[in-house]
C-alpha cells in the first residue's frame, strides 16, 4: 500500500513509513530528515491529560500542498511529506510527522523545519487541551498564506 | 442564493453548529455571509479580529466574492502541530 505524501488521519502516525515515501524518488537523494511532534504532559503551567485535535480536512490537505510547493521554491528538488493526526491523542503520542528528502542534508533539515513553522502559521487544525481542572481551545496564529512577512519569518527560522 | 457555512473549534462551540446553510442576498462576499452569521449569533462578532476566512476550502478574504452553492468557513487562530 503506497503512503500518501499528505494526510489528515485518525490513526497512529508512522514516521518511518513517511520517510520511506519521500525517499522513494531514487539514488540522487543523500539525506532524509523527519520531525515528529508529540503530545506533552504540560503546557503553560498546566498538567495536560490529553488533547483533541480537529481539522478542516479538505482545506488542510490543500494547505499541506501549498507548503510543499513553497518548500520546492526554496529548495528545488526537495521531497516533502506531512501527516497530521486528529481526534483524541494521549500524552506521548505523535500528533504530526514531517519528512524531507534531498540530495544534501542542509536542504533536508531546513525544509523540515520550514514545514513545521508553516504548519503552525497556516494549517487549519486546532487543539483542544484537556488539563487538570478544565479544558481550553488553544489559539495560535492567524496568517494568510500570501502574507510574505510570515513566510519570510518561517524561512529565516528554517535557515538559522 | 444558498451558502454553506462551516465553523471550527471555539467558534463552532460558540454557535453550536459546525455546518449549516443560509440564504444570502446576491451579490455577496464572505463579509456578507459573516454579517448574516453575527446577526444571528452576536457573540461571534468578538472573533472577527482574529479569524481567518476560507471559501471552498481555500484561504480567502472577507472581500472575496461568494457564489450560490459555495462553502464559506470562518476559522479561529490555528493551533496544529
Amino acid at each position: 500500500m503506497s503512503v500518501p505524501l499528505v494526510a489528515i488521519t485518525t490513526t497512529v502516525l508512522d514516521a518511518a513509513a513517511l520517510a520511506s515515501a519521500v525517499s522513494a524518488a531514487g539514488p540522487g537523494l543523500g539525506a532524509v530528515t523527519t520531525f515528529v511532534g508529540l503530545v506533552r504532559d504540560h503546557n503553560v503551567g498546566r498538567r495536560v491529560h490529553f488533547l483533541e485535535y480537529e481539522a478542516y480536512d479538505a482545506m488542510a490537505l490543500g494547505v499541506m500542498d501549498v507548503i510543499r510547493a513553497e518548500a520546492a521554491e526554496h529548495w528545488p528538488g526537495i521531497r516533502l511529506g506531512m501527516h497530521h493526526r486528529i481526534g483524541r491523542l494521549e500524552v506521548g503520542e505523535a500528533s504530526i510527522v514531517i519528512a524531507a528528502a534531498s540530495a544534501h542534508r542542509a536542504d533536508a533539515f531546513a525544509a523540515c523545519r520550514y514545514a513545521i513553522e508553516r504548519v503552525k502559521q497556516i494549517l487549519p487544525v486546532w487543539k483542544h487541551e484537556h488539563f487538570e481542572g478544565g479544558d481550553v481551545w488553544l489559539e495560535g496564529a492567524t496568517v494568510h498564506p500570501d502574507d510574505a512577512e510570515a513566510r519570510r519569518k518561517a524561512y529565516a527560522i528554517a535557515c538559522a | 442564493m444558498r451558502v454553506t457555512i462551516r465553523l471550527f473549534a471555539r467558534l463552532r462551540d460558540l454557535v453550536g453548529q459546525t455546518e449549516f446553510t443560509r440564504e444570502i442576498a446576491a451579490p455577496a462576499t464572505a463579509a456578507s455571509v459573516w454579517q448574516v452569521l453575527v446577526d444571528e449569533y452576536p457573540a461571534a462578532r468578538d472573533h472577527e479580529r482574529t479569524m481567518s476566512v476560507a471559501v471552498n476550502a481555500t484561504y480567502a478574504r472577507l472581500t472575496t466574492p461568494v457564489e450560490d452553492g459555495d462553502e464559506v468557513a470562518f476559522l479561529p487562530p490555528v493551533s496544529g502541530g
